[in-house]
């Protein structure tokens, strides 16, 4: 058996200095892969750019949607791209409320997912809609002729809840950043140091103000999570609020919260292991973390799992011969391949995160977490279109395959993705420096190890926890990095 | 703008649901189409092309499910059991058409779901759809169990009439561009102009004053279109009609998700009566010896 010693959360004895300057490196200039990575990335943005605009020109026909398919892949990788956006809210608010420790070194990455993955999802409603240029009728904006939007209808809610949610998990970001921008701005130079001066406003690092930042961190983690599970509940609501078959489903909004919150974590697993490789993160993206939010991603599988089960069983005992015919329509249909794909990939796939062997090996979690991802996507393919193609009406029964302009699109929102996730990890740091030295001296001490009275007031030997200079009970007074 | 605005609206729409819901109407246009009468010669859905604007989009766009048809004719092919031997000839009876139009139900489930209220309630009982507000999400046709409406795919408007051929659109209505959804609106143009005649002469809108374009072209009178006020609440001192005559005679009522008839020659019913739509269209069912 291998070495427990190999597998700690994080390696008690890294010096806080050492932590800065890994993470502070990162933001330096970018090697080649990362230029590659950005090529990739605007190549498949120009793939989109082309679809929209000329589905901007012609009219939503050139997606292929007909009649009945109205929604399509649009609609299917908006609920996607939500559902990543869950992630962030889970590792920073829900285990920052539980106490889980050891998400600090990844959560900020993931929260950076979260605000990126629900703007390219915030896009799709708008891509969607026949008269784009008139999507701002959505909102109450005050008008001199009167006229609000309509209430009751769910899409009013998405776009209530969309920005909601989008404002605070930014605010809560940002807010996170704090600390970590205020050691940026001390070791920054020309431009950045402007950036970081007027971002970490002020930030001294005193009593006070880490007092002040706690509390707001926690109000605003308090804030997040209902909102979190609101949004996705609404989302939700867009198909559970109709009255077709498929769609009507009760469970749906603990259904959907669950995927989010399972395609997140699956996400959270691929960055985690490209941003480690590309960064050499083994320091701080430990094997130990990433088995541990691979057992929350297997244990939230499972009640994907769960409520999958439950909706066939409800549909099945249910008394609508519509609803039957739809999910038989799954089962067998012309979809069914993709279907069948979803549930191979989302319930038969995790079993695989249930052995230490594999959840303990890179280039496995990989495959795992792009396959868990493939099998969300077509989960949500599977909640859309089905039951447009097979409804209650006998004549519009109709099956639609989506245009090239649709898959553009799709793959477009990859790549603007992956350029919004590509700058923030160069200008802003994508793991956590105050937190993980929190976590440092929090498992010394679990260590029982020997602390020195300067090493307790300053362990790393020079740097500070956070930004600016050490708190006024501090004896050592040392500048950043350069103290070591 | 204000809130008092809403808080109006809102008071108003809270207190005509508590009250039944319809007491405010002037009028409350039905239909009643006998199945009995349809020959399945498609004037009516070509009436409708006429009537309304409705972009001929071509046998291309057409098989692809793009088509406008408002006014669509269902064919349904007779299977009568006839047991195994027989089964090829399926066919002997013909078919049966049903013509389907928006149902403009009381509680339509388009309506609650439209962002931006494009569609709503009129004080005449009908489904409008304004397409001036629309943007074009689609929801609405996404939540209509009949399918009964139809999206601008493309814009239609140089190829559907090529010059001259625009010079013959009805000026009475509007011309839809690309993104926005549309659907039978009962002829609303001609129910305004019908209106606006009876008001300036002071009289009340006389029973069949008031023609769709697909009753007034069916050849068999299969298509009946008029007030059905009178069927709701007889107290408002509104006449009887044609079509409340035809639903009292048929049994058929409104706001019941199921009718019950009392003997077997009473043929009315409505589509998808059990999702509790509330279909102001009643349909009088064939009758056919097997």
């Amino acid at each position: 058996m291998q070495n427990n010693e190999v597998y700690k959360d994080i390696n008690e004895d890294l010096k806080w200095a050492q932590i800065n300057k890994d993470v502070l490196k990162s933001m330096e200039n970018p090697r080649k892969g990362y230029w590659i990575s950005v090529a990739v990335c605007l190549f498949l943005i120009m793939f989109a750019v082309v679809g929209e605009v000329y589905q901007y020109q012609v009219g939503m026909g050139a997606a292929n949607l007909n009649w009945p398919h109205m929604w399509d892949l649009y609609i299917a990788t908006f609920i996607f791209w939500i559902g990543m956006s869950h992630a962030g809210t889970l590792l920073s608010a829900i285990l920052h409320i539980m106490n889980a420790d050891w998400r600090k070194p990844i959560y900020r990455f993931a929260e950076a997912m979260t605000t990126f993955s629900l703007m390219t999802a915030g896009l799709f409603p708008m891509i969607h809609l026949g008269r784009l240029w008139n999507m701002y009728w959505v909102l109450p904006y005050l008008t001199d002729r009167g006229i609000w939007p309509n209430f009751r209808s769910p899409l009013v809610w998405d776009a209530f809840a969309i920005s909601t949610y989008l404002t605070s998990s930014a605010l809560f970001l940002f807010i996170g950043m704090i600390p970590d921008l205020a050691i940026c701005r001390d070791n920054a130079r020309g431009w950045r140091k402007k950036l970081y001066t007027a971002l970490s406003l002020g930030w001294r690092g005193d009593d006070r103000q880490w007092r002040n930042f706690r509390r707001t961190y926690l109000i605003m983690a308090c804030f997040l999570i209902p909102l979190a599970v609101s949004v996705h509940s609404i989302v939700s609501s867009d198909f559970a609020m109709s009255i077709m078959p498929g769609w009507s489903v009760t469970s749906f909004p603990p259904y959907f919260v669950a995927g989010a919150l399972y395609s997140g974590c699956a996400a959270i697993i691929t960055l985690f292991i490209l941003l480690r490789y590309y960064f050499r993160w083994e320091e701080y993206m430990t094997i130990a973390i990433l088995e541990k939010t691979a057992k929350l991603t297997f244990a939230i599988a499972m009640v994907w799992t769960y409520l999958n089960l439950i909706e066939f069983a409800s549909v099945w005992y249910g008394h609508s011969a519509a609803d039957k015919e739809v999910l038989l329509a799954k089962f067998s249909g012309p979809y069914a391949p993709f279907f069948w794909g979803m549930i191979f990939c989302g319930s038969v796939v995790p079993f695989a995160l249930a052995f230490e062997k594999w959840r303990r090996h890179l280039p496995t979690m990989m495959v795992v977490s792009i396959l868990l991802n493939i099998g969300m996507w077509l989960e949500r393919w599977m909640i859309v279109t089905p039951t447009l193609s097979l409804s209650y009406h006998p004549i519009a029964h109709d099956v639609m395959w989506p245009s090239w302009v649709q898959w553009f699109i799709v793959l477009g929102s990859f790549g603007w993705f992956g350029l919004l996730f590509l700058i923030f990890v160069k200008v802003f740091p994508a793991v956590s420096m105050y937190e993980c030295k929190e976590m440092v001296l929090h498992r010394r001490e679990l260590a029982n190890k020997e602390i020195s009275p300067v090493m307790a007031n300053n362990p790393g030997g020079g740097a500070s926890i956070g930004g600016g200079s050490p708190a006024p009970g501090v004896a050592n007074k040392s500048p950043g990095v350069e103290g070591s | 703008m204000s809130l008092s605005n809403l808080i109006d609206d809102w008071s108003r729409y809270r207190k005509g649901r508590e009250e039944g819901g319809f007491h405010d109407y002037e009028h409350m246009w039905g239909m009643s189409i006998d199945l009995n009468k349809c020959i399945g010669c498609n004037a009516c859905s070509v009436a409708c092309y006429a009537e309304n604007n409705l972009a001929v989009v071509g046998k291309e766009k057409f098989e692809k499910g793009q088509g406008m048809h408002w006014l669509r004719l269902e064919r349904y092919w007779d299977e009568p059991d006839l047991g195994e031997e027989r089964t090829t000839e399926f066919q002997q009876h013909g078919a049966s058409f049903l013509p389907m139009m928006c149902q403009q139900c009381n509680a339509a489930t388009c309506e609650p779901v439209c962002p931006v209220a494009a569609t709503y309630h009129t004080p005449d009982g009908l489904n409008a759809q304004v397409y001036n507000r629309c943007i074009g999400s689609r929801y609405c046709s996404n939540n209509c169990p009949y399918r009964l409406r139809y999206f601008n795919f493309w814009s239609y408007y140089e190829d559907s009439w090529p010059a001259p051929l625009q010079m013959q659109l009805n000026p009475d209505i509007s011309v839809r561009d690309k993104g926005v959804m549309e659907k039978c609106t009962f002829c609303v143009q001609r129910i305004r102009t019908v209106k606006d005649t009876a008001r300036m002469e002071d009289r009340k809108v006389r029973d069949g004053e008031v023609q769709t374009a697909c009753s007034q072209t069916c050849p068999t009178g299969a298509i009946e279109f008029g007030d059905m006020l009178g069927m709701y609440d007889p107290e408002t001192g509104v006449a009887e009609t044609k079509v409340t005559r035809m639903w009292r005679k048929h049994q058929v009522e409104f706001g019941k998700t199921k009718q019950n008839k009392q003997t077997p020659d009473m043929r009315g019913y409505r589509v998808f009566e059990f999702l509790n739509t509330d279909p102001c269209v009643m349909y009088l069912d064939r009758v056919r010896e097997v």
